[in-house]
Parts: structure tokens; sequence; C-alpha cells
């Protein structure tokens, strides 16, 4: 069963447990390292509260989303607190993020996981509504685009679930077997 | 036997290099779509199937709209077999170089290739000693371009093992893909080289992911097998499919040396070949 979100997010998002898919619909906002440092010394561009925040380098080309699959999300964990702090209720990315983000998230936010390497699949459900700190390059400013039922994964809720830590966990243990020390 | 220009070599092989691309970054090859089908057909997990499910609607789409299947066009790896009657001159780098910067712009690719240090960005991806091109003589002007994402080539490895440590090759394979995880966007392709010299075993590495995926010999399939055994997953939430298929090429080293490298491709292994015309 797919469970609809769309933005802004409220409470709906801690009933969402990992493992869950979803599809979200309205703003999203681009963010990855440089856009969480310029955003951390001079503050939103966007309103944050309910806000997603997308892990993207997108491919733009005048109005037009030409690619826009996710980043690794595990650059950001040390980037993360302000974010949550200001309101924003969702994060998506791909790889899963830090124990401290997990710990972070506790009560207030989910980390979703878009598949890595869908960019076309990514454009097709995307329109640009604007653009924010151009001068950091194309795929480090912050875009806002706005989806329409893009499918995710809940890949870490607001419970302290982890399905990335979770399968990691037993590949480390199916290893250990296969090949004891 | 006809006489050829360096203006006829550069312009023949710009524009197959700029044909190649254009290929390699909006379909993927048969043999990797219909591994990837194959996997969506066996995997039960619901999230392993939507995982494969969105990979293989991303193909279709990037086909249909001619647009990059990944946001991470990759750097271009180049492969150009040489036939004799072909002179090997500068004008044939050059004219690579050309080509790339010219699908950047035609595609468009993501400009990736940056001075390692400066971190400036050329625009073109082309910069000092890049693209990597590799010529060999060959029968035909064939052209093979291999762009390869950053995602898996960060969480590749070499090892300079022990003689003495064979029964570890194995081992340091599949710790490779363990570690990995789900960071190099799985299901993967491994590429794997053994032996030869610390350089000779990454570019071995590199040479066995041209190779096609629908057949495995004994040993590759074996670890292939531990590698799905794992349970990672597409993009590391789980499942049976975690490794397309496992490709090893073998060189002659030293008695006291036995270096093993694995480069890994992640399910967007995009590749294209095509003929030199002049
Ligand atoms: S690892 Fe491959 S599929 Fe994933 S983002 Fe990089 S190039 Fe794309």
């Amino acid at each position: 069963m797919t469970i609809e979100l769309a933005t802004p997010l409220g409470d709906e998002i801690l009933d969402l447990k990992a493992g869950d898919r979803v599809t979200l619909t309205g703003m999203v906002y681009t963010a990855r390292d440089e856009a969480h440092l310029r955003m951390q010394e001079e503050g939103f561009p966007f309103d944050p509260e309910g806000a997603a925040v997308y892990h993207c380098g997108p491919v733009i080309s005048g109005e037009t989303v030409i690619a826009a699959g996710p980043t690794t999300s595990a650059r950001m964990n040390a980037l993360t607190g302000f974010l949550l702090d200001a309101g924003v209720r969702t994060l998506i990315g791909k790889g899963g993020m830090s124990a401290d983000v997990l710990g972070l998230l506790e009560g207030r936010a989910v980390y979703l996981a878009f598949t890595g390497g869908c960019a076309a699949l990514a454009a097709s459900r995307m329109k640009v509504r604007g653009v924010w700190f151009e001068d950091l390059g194309m795929p480090e400013a912050v875009w806002a685009l706005e989806l329409d039922h893009l499918p995710l994964t809940v890949g870490m809720d607001a419970h302290g679930h982890n399905l990335f830590g979770d399968v990691a966990a037993r590949a480390e243990a199916e290893f250990a077997q296969m090949f004891p020390k | 036997m006809h006489t050829v220009t360096d203006t006829h070599l550069f312009r023949a092989v710009s524009d197959a290099t700029k044909k190649a691309l254009e290929i390699a970054e909006t379909h993927l090859p048969e043999d990797v779509t219909a591994a990837l089908e194959a996997a969506y057909a066996s995997e039960e997990e619901p999230i392993a199937r939507a995982e494969l499910g969105a990979i293989l609607d991303n193909i279709a789409l990037a086909e249909e709209t001619k647009r990059p299947i990944c946001q991470d066009t990759g750097v271009p790896v180049i492969f150009i077999t040489l036939p004799p009657d072909i002179p090997y001159t500068p004008a044939i780098e050059e004219g690579v170089r050309d080509g790339v910067t010219r699908a950047t712009a035609s595609v468009p690719l993501r400009p990736n290739v940056v001075s390692p240090m400066t971190r400036a960005n050329s625009g073109t991806n082309c910069g000092e000693g890049m693209p990597v091109v590799h010529i060999t003589p060959g029968d035909t002007f064939m052209l093979t371009v291999l762009p390869k994402g950053a995602g898996s080539e960060n969480v590749s490895r070499i090892a300079m093992l022990l003689p003495s440590q064979v029964d570890n090759v194995r081992r340091f394979i599949v710790e490779t893909a363990l570690e990995a995880g789900g960071r190099p966007c799985p299901p993967i392709i491994l590429g794997v080289g053994i032996g030869g010299t610390f350089d000779r075993a990454a570019f071995l590495a590199k040479e066995a992911l041209l190779e096609p995926i629908d057949e495995m010999d004994t040993f590759e399939q074996q670890i292939c097998d531990d590698v799905n055994h794992l349970g990672i997953g597409p993009m590391g939430l789980g499942g049976r499919t975690t490794c397309l298929a496992v490709k090893v090429k073998q060189a002659g080293c030293h008695t006291a040396s036995l270096p093993v490298a694995v480069n890994i491709q992640c399910w967007a292994a995009r590749r294209a070949t095509v003929r030199v015309i002049l």
C-alpha cells in the first residue's frame, strides 16, 4: 500500500514506519553541501516549517528539469540539525544517514529514500518553481521543485527505526558467517 | 590504402565520441537491462521490487525522452581499437576531447571534471589527462565509451595481498561489496582485476566492466552468489539482488605479489561502442 503525502508536512509523518512506501506531492527544496553551509550562515530563502529538503544536484536547462536524481545523503550528516530545528519535516536522498541524524529525527521528521540514479523518472515528476544561491553553481544552488507523486521509501522514521542500518547489520552478520576469521 | 590526414582523424574521432556518449548516456546496454528485468522478476520483497521497478521505469523514460539515465553522467573513459592502416597521432586524443566537449552541450552532460586540488570546474568534462583514453591495436577502428559515475567509483578498492593469501581473494572482493553497502546504487556489477602490477590490476578491473554480463564462469558466479547472500538489496534497502554480475580478468604477476582490484559499477552500467568512420 502506498501512502500519499503532500507538502507542507505536519504530524502525519509521525505515523510513518521505516519500510513504508509513499508518494510525495508539492514543493521540495534541493540542497547539497554548499547550500547547507550558506543557509546556516544567511538563513532560509524558503519557509522551513513543514518543508521537504531534497539532497540533489540537478541538471536544469532553462525552466526544464533534465535530470534530478538523489545524491548521497551521508555527506550532509553533520549539517542537518539546524534544518530540523527550523521545522523541516523530511529529508530526501539516497543511502540513508548517520545514527546521530536518526536521533535528531526522533519525534519530528523522517528520511525518505529515492531510488539512486533515477534521474529521468524524477525529472518527469518535477517542475522548476524557483532558484536561490545560483552563484554556487547549478548542482549546489537551492532549487524549488514541484513534485507530482514522486515514489519514495521511508528509510528512517521518527521513532528510531533505520532500514539501512538493519540491512547493513544483517549483511555484516552474513559476511562473518561466510568468511569466519 | 588511403592516406588519413590529422584533420580527418580529428573530425572522425570527435564525431564517434559524441555519438557514443549520446547513446551511452540515454540507453542502457541490452544485457544490463535484461539482468535488471530478471532481478525484478525474482524479487519477492515489496521494497526491493519497488526499487527495481523504479529503475526499469527510469530506463524506459530516459530512452523515450532522450534524457540522461542518471544525473551523474560520469566521467568518460574511452577505449579505442586502432587498425594498422590508421596512424597513431595526437589528433586521436584531441578528437576525443572535442567530442566530449560537444556531447557535454548536446546531451547535456553534467560538467563533472574539476582540477583535483583547486576543484575548479572546466565546464567541458575535460581536464589535464582527462578523459582517460586507452588505445590498443585491432582489426577495425572502434570507439567505446564507459561513462563512470562517482558513487560507485568512490567505493572501489585495491589490495596488495600476500602470495600466501590466494584464499583471501574471494573474501576481499565480497568485503568490498559489503563495505560499499547501499552507496554505489546497487544492484552493482563488480569488475575484478587479479594479478599484474598495482596499476595493471586496476586497469583490468575497469576493462572487465566492458564485458557482457550475461555469462559468468564458476568463480565469478560463486562470488556473485556470495555478494547476493549479504542481502544488501537494491539501494541498500534489503533484497535478493545486490549484484548482477562479477567479471574477472587476470594477468601474470610477481612471485612475491598478489594485487586484487575491485572496480564497482552501479546499475547505471552505461557503455556504447561505435565504429569510427573516416
Ligand atoms: S552510483 Fe551510478 S546510478 Fe548512482 S548516482 Fe552515481 S552514477 Fe547514478
